[in-house]
């Protein structure tokens, strides 16, 4: 069996994870799973809890704010720099990501940083983050 | 749980580089590949003919095992392609010693090729960059633009500076370091002086890592030949003997990397050294995947020279340099002998040379303990061996 009745078979069985992901991610939600056995929050979407290795996992919404674990800044050569970020999000999983709307050099590890899903890119829409204001994690 | 115990079961009999650099246009990776093959059973007074077991690994060739067979002759009854990037050949050493132990293979070839930099001039890339490979699984890391592999080492590198007050002067130091022991070896690819102030202004690629904080590419290729101990006795080189060897990788992309200052080698030297009944205490050089200065940093940390934190000040004021306490690369290392994309076979190369007292300017005395240690990917796999002459058995 081939064409969209597979897909969809598939989506309902959480068996195409990358497709809901980005199904979801167009609406405008930062997705993630948490598995229904050990509750971990699982991120990159997977069939198969990474932690406890149950198969039972659930479609969530992230509240989209977290700590800078880590930053990089890329300086292309005739275009401005970028800030490459790794995100830990309060719920409990890390992702890759970028900050916009601040300065590349200003963006630091510890900084309080709000998800948006950005539509535009070649690659679709992705999760993108901004900074908060005011707050900043003391955590060593 | 320990493995099987290896020590001294299996001995490194014959080693070899290919032609190093930038060999081309008109030579493949296979070229290279046979043509250290050749080199090292040469070395070790053996032909093609006694090969029975084959261990390769070459970037974007997934099944390199049959194409090196077919190349070079053989029909191996044992193949192992394991393939976890720059730590392969320290890998396969582990696994020929293990093949080689249980009766599966008796004389065991590892071997390696890259035209890494005679490709990316040919491709129009600019010369120096590794051709982009498309992912094999949806990337939830290449929206951001991430310019792999140097991003992911520069996020462990901002990590590290901001837990333990590393600099980019004592990330320098690395790089000054692995320059002073390329000028004393002439097969090395960059030998002009290098000082930390050279270092701190060179261009930033992915801060906080510079030009200078990144390895070479260049063309290369390089082999092994391991048979069991008791014959390796019996060949033209004095053997070196495999005392301890371990793995561990606990991810493959840098965002799923849970510490980004603690890597798997915490592992996988745990191991070797329990296998080897030997510490760091012991060990007379080291040769370690310096893919990019932060890399020295953390592994001499995981390996056990120096605490969690303390790399920064341990790299300093020339310890590891020529002359200093602990010599570490002393070929030069990927930053400034030669960096094919998976240059973990030239640290086990390296190895043997400096235990078979054959490394001419830069030899370091009465060396009978060196470590070897491998890295592949994103600080993904690690794998660590611990090499020894007859005298350490």
């Amino acid at each position: 069996m081939s064409g969209p009745g597979k897909v969809a078979d598939l989506r309902r069985a959480g068996l195409a994870p990358h497709l809901e992901y980005t199904e979801r991610l167009a609406e405008g939600a930062v997705p993630f799973q948490s598995c229904e056995e050990c509750r971990a929050a699982v991120f990159p979407p997977r069939v198969l809890c990474p932690a406890c290795g149950a198969m039972e996992l659930t479609w969530e919404r992230s509240a989209g704010l977290g700590t800078v674990y880590s930053t990089s800044v890329l300086f292309p050569r005739g275009r401005d720099p970028y800030p490459v970020v790794l995100v830990d999000l309060d719920e409990g999983f890390r992702m890759m990501s970028t900050v916009t709307g601040t300065p590349a050099e200003e963006v630091a590890i510890g900084a309080r940083v709000r998800a948006h899903v950005d539509p535009a890119g070649p690659d679709g829409p992705h999760v993108a983050f901004t900074l908060e204001t005011g707050e900043r994690d003391e955590r060593p | 749980m320990s493995g099987p115990d290896l020590r001294g079961a299996a001995a490194i009999a014959g080693v070899a580089e290919s032609d190093l650099g930038e060999v081309g246009p008109g030579r493949y990776a296979l070229d290279l590949a046979a043509q250290a093959a050749g080199a090292a059973l040469a070395d070790a007074g053996l032909s093609t003919r006694d090969v029975d077991g084959l261990f390769c690994a070459i970037a974007g060739r997934g099944m390199a095992p049959l194409d090196v067979a077919e190349y070079l002759g053989v029909r191996p009854r044992y193949t192992d392609g394991t393939m976890v990037g720059g730590s392969s050949f320290v890998s396969h050493l582990h696994h020929a010693a293990l093949a080689i132990a249980a009766g599966a293979c008796h004389t065991a070839l590892i071997v390696y090729g890259s035209t890494a930099r005679s490709d990316s001039v040919h491709a129009g890339n600019g010369r120096g960059r590794l051709p982009a490979a498309p992912p094999e699984t949806p990337s939830y890391e290449a929206a951001y633009r991430p310019r792999m592999p140097v991003t992911g080492y520069a996020l462990a590198a901002a990590r590290h500076m901001h837990q333990y007050g590393t600099t980019r002067a004592q990330l320098a130091e690395v790089a000054v370091a692995a320059r002073q022991w390329a000028r004393l070896n002439p097969r090395a690819f960059v030998r002009d002086p290098l000082t930390v102030e050279d270092v701190l202004a060179s261009r930033i690629v992915s801060s906080p890592l510079s030009v200078l904080d990144c390895c070479l590419v260049t063309d290369g290729g390089g082999a092994l030949v391991v048979t069991a101990a008791d014959r390796a006795g019996h060949l033209r080189r004095p053997p070196v003997y495999l005392l301890g060897a371990g793995e561990a990788h606990w991810h493959r992309a840098i965002s799923q990397m849970p510490d980004l200052t603690v890597t798997a080698a915490t592992e996988s030297s745990r191991r070797a050294y329990e296998m080897a009944k030997v510490g760091p205490q012991d060990v007379d050089v080291v040769q370690l995947y310096d893919a990019f200065t932060i890399n020295t940093v953390l592994f001499l940390e995981d390996l056990g020279f120096c605490a969690k934190g303390e790399g920064g000040a341990f790299v300093s004021g020339g310890r590891i340099a020529p002359g200093g306490s602990l010599p570490v690369n002393t070929n030069g290392g990927g930053l400034s002998y030669c960096h094919p994309g998976m240059y973990g076979i030239f640290t086990l190369i390296e190895a043997a040379r400096q235990i078979r007292g054959e490394a001419g300017e830069r030899q370091q005395p009465d060396v009978t303990i060196a470590l070897a240690h491998g890295n592949g990917g994103q600080l993904s796999s690690q794998a660590t061996a611990i090499l020894g002459s007859e005298q350490a058995l």
